[in-house]
């Protein structure tokens, strides 16, 4: 699909809205049908973990995606997929503060400062914020695309912060977190200029 | 499904298990079995132990005024790496684990060493039921009706000499039965899995060899067919599918203190005022008590053993004994 008609680019849109929602719907089905383990605070919070990191790495492939296949419309759904990142990043912190920690807020801080893996996930919470205020047409223009840009560049931090705290929460089986490691070390040397022009020069060939 | 279940459980070995277990009519079980299927959480393991009723007496000493986690979490959220990392893996990938003939090698500074069948060892004793709180390490918390045999009794019939000053435990290592211990890095474990205690910690009367929960024999997933447990000490002190039991000299080495020293220590005495350097220690989430919008319950010092146990770490600095 080279390039969708407008109107095939809306039906996209749709799909990938309604789908990037099953895992939500997925977990209240569980949780409704009381098949969310034992501990389904531990369960909730980690899928809504996982579907942060799923999203992240789903924003950083479309742009080598787009390089390799020359569909540049891919880039018109990015937004929506970081969008999504931060709607379950939303979901997980809310999890955490009011099903884990009970809205003890003086706990909370003590946990964000004092423990490593809390405190780089509220970081890349935290910097999801303005990435999510400025993600609409209007802010892009009032930043100036040249600064929006660089904003944006965050979003390379963020991933790696959630990749970290995955890491430094797992008591011994690190082989997930390892996995996304791999995942986002390989989307990151995507960019590197050298590789950048080959992978585009790829699909000019 | 039913049917084929009830078949396997026709069957199934349990015919020549141990003396002391007492085989319950197949109807009943078969009526168990059609019980079981109707709720989908429910495994196949429930199915073969539900046949396997034990004889005990229940010990008025050990009675907890707190409610049961139900026989269903118990028996579906397991940390038992040996069969998977994840909570639902050991339910899974243990069903069809081999618990008889078993053996327990006896080594070390003891009159009475060898191998022993397990049944051998536990025949002298009489069962007995203990409701005991259950405390991980990852500040989650049950509370489990155990049937087993002291463990003192078990240590003073093995005739420790004046050399024994800990006794240390092994798991059965066995990657063909238990896929956990294989594969690409063994879920972050060396094995097998060790465990120690101190010689008068395994002298209390707290620590269980239990070898059943709510009056059944031990679901493979809670480590079948004879596991340890230390109430006072986070769960990973209470050791699974033990095959060794060694009587040394010098401190013995634990799976957890191998795999991250700084966070596992030999006691691993629950403990409030000192933290997992990865999280708190301080509360604890109570499974299957219908909490699950409610806060987290306060940690009890020694997990509520304080009175039992306190005088065994007389003078000595806990924070420094983690
Ligand atoms: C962009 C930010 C974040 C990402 C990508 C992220 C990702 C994850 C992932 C992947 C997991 C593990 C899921 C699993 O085991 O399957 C997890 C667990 C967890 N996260 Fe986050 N997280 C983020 C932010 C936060 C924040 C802000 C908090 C709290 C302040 C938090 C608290 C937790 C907790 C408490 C756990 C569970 C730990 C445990 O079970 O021991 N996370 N997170």
């Amino acid at each position: 699909m080279a390039q969708p008609t407008s109107r095939q680019l809306v039906l996209i849109k749709v799909t990938l809205f309604l789908a990037a929602l099953v895992p939500l719907a997925w977990l209240v089905l569980d949780g409704v049908q009381g098949r969310l383990s034992p501990n389904p605070v531990e369960a909730i919070t980690h899928r809504t973990g996982d579907w942060i990191l799923n999203f992240l790495m789903l924003t950083l492939s479309v742009t080598p995606l787009r390089k390799i296949s020359g569909w540049h419309w891919l880039l018109r759904l990015r937004r929506m997929l970081g969008l999504f990142a931060f709607f379950y990043a939303c979901l997980h912190f809310t999890t955490y503060i009011w099903l884990d920690q009970f809205f003890a807020m003086s706990e909370v801080w003590k946990d964000i400062a004092k423990r490593p893996y809390i405190t780089v996930g509220f970081s890349a919470f935290v910097m999801l914020i303005p990435l999510a205020l400025t993600s609409t047409n209007s802010m892009v223009k009032r930043l100036g695309a040249q600064r929006w840009r660089k904003l944006h560049r965050l979003v390379y931090v963020i991933a790696v912060f959630g990749v970290l705290h995955y890491l430094w929460l797992v008591k011994s089986d690190i082989r997930l977190p390892l996995a996304y490691g791999v995942v986002l070390i390989t989307l990151l040397v995507l960019r590197v200029p050298s590789i950048n022009q080959r992978i585009t020069g790829l699909q000019r060939a | 499904m039913i049917i084929k279940r009830a078949s396997e459980f026709k069957s199934s070995e349990i015919t020549d298990k141990a003396v002391y277990l007492k085989r319950r009519e197949f109807l009943k079980a078969a009526g168990i079995v059609s019980a079981g299927a109707a709720i989908p959480g429910l495994l196949a393991a429930r199915v073969e132990a539900a046949a396997q009723k034990l004889q005990y007496i229940k010990n008025k000493k050990y009675l907890l005024d707190e409610s049961l986690t139900p026989y269903q979490d118990v028996t579906t959220y397991n940390n038992f790496y040996e069969f998977g990392t994840g909570k639902a893996d050991p339910a899974r990938n243990a069903t069809h684990f081999k618990t008889r003939p078993w053996t327990i090698t006896v080594e070390g500074h003891a009159r009475k060493t060898g191998t022993f069948d397990l049944d051998d060892i536990i025949k002298p004793h009489s069962l007995e039921e203990r409701i005991y709180r259950l405390r991980c390490v990852e500040a989650w918390s049950m509370v489990i009706p155990w049937v087993g045999i002291p463990l003192a009794d078990v240590v003073k019939r093995l005739q420790p000499t004046s050399k024994a000053k800990y006794v240390q435990f092994v798991t059965l290592h066995d990657p063909k039965q238990m896929p956990g211990q294989g594969g690409f890095l063994g879920g972050g474990l060396q094995w097998p899995y060790v465990e120690g205690l101190r010689m008068d910690e395994a002298l209390n009367p707290l620590p269980l060899l239990a070898v059943g929960l709510y009056g059944e024999v031990l679901p493979n997933q809670n480590g079948a067919p004879v596991r340890l447990v230390v109430p006072w000490k986070y769960g990973f002190k209470s050791i699974k599918s033990i095959v060794k039991i060694r009587f040394v000299e010098s401190q013995p080495p634990t799976t957890w203190n191998l795999a991250a020293p700084h966070e596992y220590g030999f006691y691993s005495n629950v403990n409030p005022e000192v933290d997992h350097p990865r999280w708190s220690q301080a509360r604890e989430r109570r499974l299957g008590d219908g909490s699950f919008f409610a806060p987290k319950r306060p940690t009890l010092m020694f997990n509520g053993y304080g009175e039992q146990v306190a005088h065994l770490y007389r003078g000595m600095d806990l924070k420094k004994y983690y």
